[in-house]
């Protein structure tokens, strides 16, 4: 079988946002990038599967040059094969994006590549649309299950597991399908040494595609207001305990 | 015609959902500007018992779709729910559209989004028409980022961020009722809840816990978390983690406190050994105090915490342990 993966790079952005100056991205100079764990966890997942099962996965980003990196990271873990839409660097809307990706698997068809499991985040890390995948899969008239804890597969059909308040629902599709799953559907491995040896020999193919308007237009970010608190140190070490259970008395706690 | 805006109402046990009162509340400010009304649409079992206080909420017609795939809440199919909302786009040109940013309100919406072919803008804290578009403030980076966007096209399809909006309640009669049988093809069905499998009961739930007691990378090992459980135990709460724990395989995923794991919004939250990443305070930003164990006087936690102990977790957790034995001794 074949398995599509999606993921978007973005910035790892650690203890405190800063914007840039202009307030249209973060300032990212002195930042890492990676992608969603739910992404992370979505490659896992098409790595194991294909070991399971045979076949061939295939990592897909659309992103800037650089996004080569997250790629690679991708390839390391055990993804055979990636698709790079390189952009201008400027974040394409859900739609655009949802587009781009469709027209990749087009080509991909016209080239004798047909996917038979399509696997995207729930939500981009940064942009947090929430559509992407049902976007593509409406486009491509495939089912779509979102917010996936647990996939099995049994022949031609998925099984997935979404989790909801006091339970799970079970979902069952035929593939061809879309899901997008969350962090927890599996422990994501690291890359070994060898596995990005490996990575850097496995094949990437670049394309880029033309942006069209976006209908959903960044005008502005801002950082929300702060917390504005002040910590009150109860102390170092052991002998803040007596504080602490004073705390805990005047909370109601004890 | 006055301009309508629509909203999908999630109910349970004949009650709306907190989250789509509060989706109501910013479809009610997005109709005033433009001087309209508020409907609402309602599907499954119980939605005409939910519907009439949909009143005081903002909406004067609640839209109750019956029909029998769409009945049983442990059947759901979001397609279905898809289809029926884009029935009512159709017959009523909605000048926007707006559900809970909650995982259905959030699927059903871009589904419907996805077969208009139309933008949609999630997690929303603020909205309001712009000539053929609509401007919108929006989260982004699970609310550490706030985003000031424009979209094309009507109807503007929104999402409204949870516990971000306030829900009213307005001096109003009842909602007017009616149903109506949406027209669903096979299609629509195709993607369905095959069976619905009850959680494990027990023990206190991380998303309801009144306390948490979280420890992160600090902790060293899985090993190092039974001072923590021990805390959590004491104070009748739930025991949490951040994602550098998870990652390490010491905890489940489940424990995960954070912007990809769960949100919490305890009394108390006490993180240990956790840095303060704004992955991890993005779910934790419903705590009402926060009381952080870390030896770094510098670690980013401290900026959101309201109390702070400085040390190693090894020695100040069995501490606390300690004295809140000898505490509860003395009383
Ligand atoms: C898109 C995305 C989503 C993410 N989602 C989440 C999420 O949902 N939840 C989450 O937690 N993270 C998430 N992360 C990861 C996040 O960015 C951080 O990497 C992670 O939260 C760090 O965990 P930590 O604080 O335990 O570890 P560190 O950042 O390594 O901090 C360890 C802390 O422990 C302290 N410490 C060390 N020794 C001791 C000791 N003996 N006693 C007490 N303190 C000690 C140190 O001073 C330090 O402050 C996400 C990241 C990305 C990019
Ligand atoms: N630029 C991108 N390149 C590849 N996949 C993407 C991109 N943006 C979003 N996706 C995929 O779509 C999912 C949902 O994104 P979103 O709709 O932005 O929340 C992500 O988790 C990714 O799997």
């Amino acid at each position: 079988m074949n398995i599509l993966v999606a993921v978007k790079r973005v910035p790892m952005t650690g203890g405190r946002i800063v914007l840039r100056d202009d307030r249209q991205e973060i300032d990212t100079r002195h930042l890492g990038f990676t992608i969603s764990p739910h992404e992370e966890c979505a490659a896992e997942e098409a790595v194991r599967l294909i070991e399971a099962h045979g076949g061939s996965s295939t990592v897909l980003t659309l992103g800037p040059p650089e996004a080569e990196e997250q790629l690679r990271d991708a390839l390391a873990v055990g993804v055979d094969r990636a698709l790079h839409l390189v952009s201008d660097g400027e974040e394409w809307d859900p739609q655009a994006t949802a587009a781009a990706i469709v027209a990749a698997i087009a080509a991909e068809r016209d080239a004798g590549t047909r996917y038979d499991l399509i696997l995207f985040g729930n939500e981009s890390a940064d942009a947090a649309n929430f559509q992407v995948a049902m976007r593509v899969a409406a486009a491509l008239a495939l089912p779509c299950v979102s917010g996936v804890k647990a996939i099995s597969l049994d022949g031609g059909r998925i099984r997935c597991e979404q989790e909801v308040g006091g339970g799970r629902d079970v979902y069952e599709l035929e593939l061809p399908a879309v899901v997008a799953v969350k962090e927890g559907l599996n422990l994501p491995r690291y890359p070994s040494v060898p596995g990005r040896l490996r990575a850097k020999r496995k094949p990437l193919e670049a394309s880029s595609p033309q942006r069209p308007g976006a209908r959903l237009r960044k005008l502005e970010l801002a950082l929300p207001p702060g917390s504005g608190k002040q910590a009150r140190i109860l102390g170092s070490g052991a002998d803040a305990a007596g504080a602490v259970v004073e705390v805990l008395a005047e909370l109601g706690l004890l | 015609m006055a301009a309508e805006v629509l909203v999908l109402v999630e109910h349970a046990g004949g009650e709306p959902d907190e989250l789509s009162l509060q989706a109501l509340a910013l479809a009610r400010a997005y109709a005033d500007g433009l001087g309209g009304a508020v409907s609402a649409l309602l599907i499954g079992r119980g939605a005409a018992g939910a519907a009439g206080v949909l009143g005081v909420h903002g909406a004067a017609l609640a839209l109750v779709a019956e029909h029998e795939a769409l009945e049983d809440d442990t059947r759901f199919a979001p397609d279905a729910w898809a289809a029926s909302l884009c029935e009512l786009i159709a017959r009523r040109s909605p000048a926007a559209v707006v559900a809970a940013g909650s995982d259905r309100g959030n699927e059903v919406l871009a589904r419907a989004a996805a077969r208009l072919d139309q933008p949609m803008a999630a997690n929303c804290l603020a909205a309001a028409a712009v000539g053929e578009g609509a401007r919108v403030t929006r989260l982004r980076w699970g609310g550490s980022l706030l985003e000031e966007a424009e979209l094309d096209g009507v109807p503007a399809l929104l999402t409204v961020a949870p516990h971000a909006v306030a829900t009213q309640r307005l001096d109003a009669a009842a909602a007017a009722v009616e149903s109506f049988t949406p027209a669903l093809r096979e299609e629509d069905l195709r993607v369905a809840v095959r069976e619905r499998v009850a959680a494990p009961g027990g023990g206190v739930s991380l998303a309801d816990a009144d306390v948490v007691v979280s420890g992160g990378r600090g902790v060293g090992s899985a090993e190092g978390f039974a001072a923590i459980e021990e805390l959590a135990a004491l104070l009748g709460g739930a025991v949490g983690c951040s994602r550098a724990v998870t990652m390490a395989g010491w905890r489940p995923h489940s424990d995960q406190v954070g912007q990809t794991g769960t949100k919490i919004a305890p009394e108390l939250y006490i993180p240990c050994g956790i840095s303060g990443a704004t992955q991890h305070m993005a779910g934790c930003k419903g705590a009402k105090h926060l009381l952080a164990v870390n030896p770094d006087p510098e670690a980013p936690i401290l900026a959101s915490a309201d109390y702070a102990v400085i040390g190693d977790l090894h020695e100040v957790v069995p501490a606390i342990n300690a004295a809140i034995r000898k505490a509860r001794e003395a009383r």
